[in-house]
């Protein structure tokens, strides 16, 4: 199949599921809210004018945004292995996350805003100590601090979570740090938006020069990139989305890492096409799994578990099945 | 043709706090001329070549292309000038051959620009001229060592460079990969571009350039023709070791003592 004819049929299946989403739901029965009831029922319009309809958009977003940055990292570090959370951001807005359920207050915007500041002092911290360090090149010095650091805010997790107290506070923490976008509403999503959006937008522009930082330092510098700089650029962007939707979502595992390397496997390894690839399987992916958080249980399945239940399964499947040569 | 495509005065070059490198070395290529550096390991030839790209400043000495400073070019146009063939690239992605050469076309495009039809034409070109277009959609990981030496080659004609410093360019291949690839730096030279590489076989350096550099411990032992370089006393030098040159035919031939 063509790869234009291909990416028709994935932009296809995204838009329908989105339409799909906005029905599904435990109101008025589960699994499914009828749209003839949207004309008679003003609840059923604002159920899913001002609860559904963003956190469908949140789930949407956080995965794609997760993908794309995951794409993105593991072509600048040339490693596949990278996923977003790594450089410290994941862990610091954790951190962030779990200080302000502390000792700040309980509310969705204090929670959102301490952990994209704590995000953002992750990967800070992280450049602080990699330009430090007296060791190996850059990737690795980046990777060496991006682990100490997010160790050093996971154990600061831990000892938050130990603090807190455990009929209150602990539980809104763990499942924080479980991921899930239930709290999202429009007056936290647009926030959201507004730095996601140019960020992928920058990305997606930058995609083709992507390729060009997967090469050897030298054959990068020889074909006119100036690495470095191009590199620290394209990773400010990641992290600035990440932290981001991270603020929103909480900890979501094995998006950023899983969704990269079925795109490659699916559509091609040039990021031209990866990386829309990557956006929008991240996204459907997401999706998918909120889906079935909502509506699978009375109650809610944190998203963070079915991403990385799933995501990893999914990711066997994948090298298990190995048609081309390399991830 | 005696264009001045590379000069190189007094350079000295070494590592950020570390010892120098390279010390006071002197060079020139024209356009249209193979030059091949000869020198036993961590003798600085690697060094010699990033500093030629502009990957590395020099501490001190200066850097020539066609009579322009190498500090007055930009970095388009310096990598519109000079291209690179690094040793076996490895590259972590499955990028088919295509597009791992589209790339190469970098230099001629903005930051945030998508390769063109035309750009597709130019690596077309360059597949055809090097007879691999076989390979066109072939992934990079799976290409033989001699597969991908031709595509790393293809993807610095790409570039257009006037000027193309080689890496080792023979060091992984066999006999026939080999003779190949000499006889495609040849052709490359006649059609006017200098030609840099660097190399470890003596026999190479006889067969191929017109001008050898033999570089010992970051100076330079000699540099001229290589009827002149390559003699029994001055690679005994070189290398530390003792050893012969043979004529065979009108060729050095190098053998231990």
């Amino acid at each position: 199949m063509p790869m234009r004819v291909r990416f028709g049929w994935l932009l296809a299946g995204a838009a329908a599921l989105l339409v799909l989403s906005v029905f599904l739901g435990r109101y008025p029965t589960p699994p499914f809210l009828p749209p003839r009831l949207l004309e008679s029922d003003p609840l059923a319009v604002r159920l899913v004018l001002t609860l559904r309809l963003p956190r469908l958009l949140a789930a949407f977003l956080t995965g794609a945004v997760l993908a794309v940055s995951g794409l993105t990292m593991q072509m600048v570090f040339r490693n596949p292995l990278v996923e977003p959370g790594f450089l410290g951001v994941s862990q610091g807005a954790a951190f962030g996350a779990a200080l302000a359920i502390l000792y700040l207050s309980p509310s969705p915007w204090a929670v959102q805003a301490s952990a994209a500041a704590f995000g953002f002092l992750g990967l800070g911290l992280t450049y602080a100590f990699a330009r430090r360090l007296r060791y190996g090149g850059w990737i690795l010095r980046m990777v060496l601090a991006g682990i100490a650091v997010s160790a050093l805010f996971a154990a600061g997790v831990g000892l938050l979570k130990y603090l807190a107290d455990p009929l209150t506070q602990l539980p809104e923490i763990v499942f924080w740090l479980l991921g899930g976008v239930w709290a999202t509403r429009w007056a936290n999503f647009l926030p959201v938006l507004v730095i996601t959006l140019p960020a992928l937008l920058l990305l997606y522009l930058a995609r083709w020069r992507l390729n060009l930082l997967t090469l050897s330092e030298e054959a990068a510098f020889s074909l006119g990139a100036a690495p470095g700089r191009e590199r620290l650029a394209l990773l400010v962007l990641t992290v600035a989305a990440t932290a981001a939707v991270v603020s929103l979502a909480g900890m979501v595992g094995w998006v950023g890492l899983m969704i990269p390397h079925l795109a490659r496997r699916w559509f091609a390894a040039d990021a031209r096409v990866a990386l829309p690839a990557s956006l929008v399987l991240g996204g459907v992916f997401t999706l998918l799994c909120d889906d079935l958080a909502r509506t699978a249980v009375n109650g809610e399945i944190p998203l963070g578990i079915l991403t990385s239940l799933l995501g990893a399964l999914a990711f066997v499947v994948l090298l298990a099945s190995t048609p081309r040569t390399s991830p | 043709m005696n264009t001045l495509a590379l000069e190189v005065r007094h350079l000295s070059f070494g590592y950020q706090g570390g010892r120098p490198v390279l010390h006071d070395v002197n060079l020139a290529a024209e356009a249209g001329s193979i030059m091949a550096v000869l020198g036993p390991n961590g003798a600085g030839k690697s060094s010699l070549l990033h500093v030629l790209l502009g990957l590395h400043r020099p501490w001190k000495g200066e850097v020539r292309f066609f009579g322009k400073p190498l500090s007055a070019y930009d970095r388009r146009s310096l990598s519109r000038t000079v291209g690179l063939v690094p040793q076996r690239e490895h590259v972590p992605f499955a990028f088919r051959v295509e597009e791992y050469l589209l790339l190469g076309r970098s230099p001629h495009l903005g930051l945030l620009a998508q390769p063109t039809a035309s750009d597709l034409e130019v690596v077309e070109a360059a597949l055809s001229r090097l007879g691999i277009a076989h390979l066109r959609g072939r992934e990079v990981a799976s290409l033989s060592g001699g597969e991908h030496q031709l595509v790393l080659v293809a993807r610095a004609l790409v570039q257009g460079a006037a000027v193309m410093l080689l890496d080792e360019p023979t060091a992984h291949l066999d006999l026939g990969n080999k003779h190949r690839t000499l006889a495609l730096l040849r052709s490359l030279a006649a059609e006017g571009r200098a030609i840099v590489l660097t190399t470890h076989d003596p026999h190479l350096a006889a067969y191929l350039a017109d001008q050898v550099l033999l570089l010992r411990a970051g100076r330079v032992l000699f540099g001229g023709p290589p009827q002149e370089a390559l003699t029994g006393e001055r690679l005994s030098e070189l290398y530390g070791v003792p050893v012969r040159v043979a004529q065979v035919g009108s060729r050095p031939c190098v053998l231990p003592q």
